[in-house]
């Protein structure tokens, strides 16, 4: 099982939405968010290419937080998912210093908190918080090893990218193109 | 052009707008490390090659001060952490992968290592010194007998404490300005001249004095070197890498770190500890300060400008 996460560059309209319903869904501490948009601009006017992103924690195959983490507290879970157990975390912040996405905080509580993938809801069945509010449907999640699941099937389909693929660390959100 | 912002307001605590999760206490910490492991390294060096007698202040003297420094340096390490009760989690695993893991465990060694080095010498250099308990005695006496071994130890520990402040920094590849493995040796130099300096500044032999300044001349150079290497290195490799050696050849960090560590660091006291050498006279607590605020600029800037440097995506 390998768990990861589409967003269709072409459909998302950067309303937000995916935002506040992780801070919601998440409980996550206000001025804090574990997921947020991303507008590039391209060219010059009047060519101008247009490019928007709902970004979050990769999930990478090769976590350089999971491997720098001192004392385990950082872990691949179920499906790959890279969680933080918050009362191993000493909130040294090696794995906040080692992302090379910044996907990572300091929780006011002290441990170290970033996006799940919405584990909770994804035991249940369910899709991320996310995924399932996101009103253009941009947002695809899944099972990689299952060819019937949502992000399996899109990425057959479609070109894709992921970022800064030279940082080695294997993302596992992809972006399609 | 190509401009991209993050839309939808991210501020997060210590993450944004650029990184900033380590301040003060991280490169204090280093610079402890360094200076200790510098000065245990030496002790057990001159210890080893039977000179104790003669570089006394080098192998029974400053290596009281390493303790001090290295209990400082850990409580600015618990100063740092966010989850402070939770410390103790450092200790409940060992992952090979992570400097962080085993950097803490060789504290544990070097920490108790370097007060045992300085109790066995306490009652040579203080003859009113009085362990009061029998069993206390008895240990000394048998460290004593032992020191041989002990001091092996300790140069093993120290030259792996020296170097682990650099890999700690290095093994992350989202900062490519840490990002080189020239990091270990240049800090473990760096620590190594700082430990030089303390006993030079420290000894009241000028025999002493004159071999700690000419060792220091020797480490000098060696960084220097490790350094021009470094940007070397930075200017050969890819784009986020020429841009990290960027911000210190002609970017924020330029006047920093070519004025106060390299030129106040490394060339101004080379220079002065060459002049001594010619047989002039100059104090040596200046070429030592000057040394060991180079020392402590170089950790500062690093971690700093490390933070500052990133993949652009």
């Amino acid at each position: 099982m390998r768990y990861a996460m589409a967003v269709d560059t072409k459909k998302c309209v950067g309303c937000s939405d995916c935002v506040v319903a992780c801070q919601t869904e998440n409980n996550v501490p206000i001025g804090y968010c574990r997921d947020w948009i991303v507008e590039v601009t391209d060219g010059t006017y009047p060519q101008l290419e247009l490019e928007i992103r709902s970004e979050r924690c990769n999930h990478c195959d090769n976590s350089p937080c999971v491997r720098c983490c001192p004392t385990g507290a950082s872990h691949y879970s179920d499906g790959g998912i890279v969680l933080v157990t918050h009362d191993k975390c000493i909130g040294c912040g090696a794995c906040i210093a080692s992302c090379p996405y910044d996907a990572r905080y300091p929780h006011p509580d002290g441990y170290v908190d970033k996006c799940t993938f919405c584990i909770h809801r994804v035991q249940k069945g369910q899709k991320p918080a996310c995924v399932e509010v996101c009103p253009t449907k941009c947002m695809y999640f899944g099972d990689l090893d299952d060819p019937n699941s949502d992000v399996s099937k899109v990425l057959k389909k479609r070109k894709y990218k992921t970022l800064i693929p030279e940082a080695g660390t294997k993302p596992q959100l992809y972006f399609l193109i | 052009m190509k401009e991209e912002l993050i839309i939808s307001g991210r501020m997060n605590y210590k993450v944004d707008p650029t990184l900033h999760i380590w301040g003060w206490e991280i490169p204090l910490y280093l610079f402890l490390g360094g200076l200790a492991a510098g000065i245990l390294f030496f002790a057990a060096l001159y210890y080893l090659r039977g000179k104790e007698n003669q570089y006394q202040f080098a192998v029974k003297w400053v290596p009281m001060f390493a303790p001090f420094f290295l209990i400082i340096g850990l409580g600015a390490l618990f100063l740092d952490l966010h989850h402070k009760l939770y410390f103790w989690r450092l200790y409940t695993s060992i992952k090979l992968q992570s400097p962080m893991s085993w950097g803490a465990w060789t504290l544990m060694v070097v920490t108790p290592l370097s007060l045992v080095w300085s109790a066995t010498y306490v009652r040579e250099l203080y003859p009113k010194w009085d362990w009061k308990l029998k069993w206390i005695f008895d240990l000394e006496a048998f460290l004593i007998k032992n020191r041989r071994i002990l001091a092996w130890i300790m140069i093993v520990y120290a030259v792996i404490l020296g170097i682990y402040t650099g890999i700690l920094l290095s093994a992350f590849n989202a900062r490519p300005l840490w990002n080189t493995s020239i990091l270990g040796p240049l800090f473990l130099v760096s620590g190594l001249s700082a430990g030089a300096a303390m006993i030079m500044m420290l000894s009241k032999n000028p025999l002493e004095r004159i071999k700690f300044s000419q060792i220091d001349l020797l480490l000098i150079a060696i960084e220097l070197a490790l350094i021009i290497h470094m940007f070397m290195g930075f200017r050969a490799s890819t784009q986020v890498q020429i841009d990290a050696g960027a911000m210190f050849l002609g970017g924020p960090y330029t006047l920093p770190f070519w004025i106060f560590v390299v030129f106040m660091g490394m060339i101004l006291p080379a220079f002065l500890e060459f002049w001594e050498l010619k047989g002039n006279h100059v104090p040596s607590y200046i070429p030592g300060v000057l040394i060991i605020f180079g020392s402590v600029m170089l950790r500062f800037i690093i971690v700093y400008a490390g933070q500052a440097s990133r993949y652009l995506y």
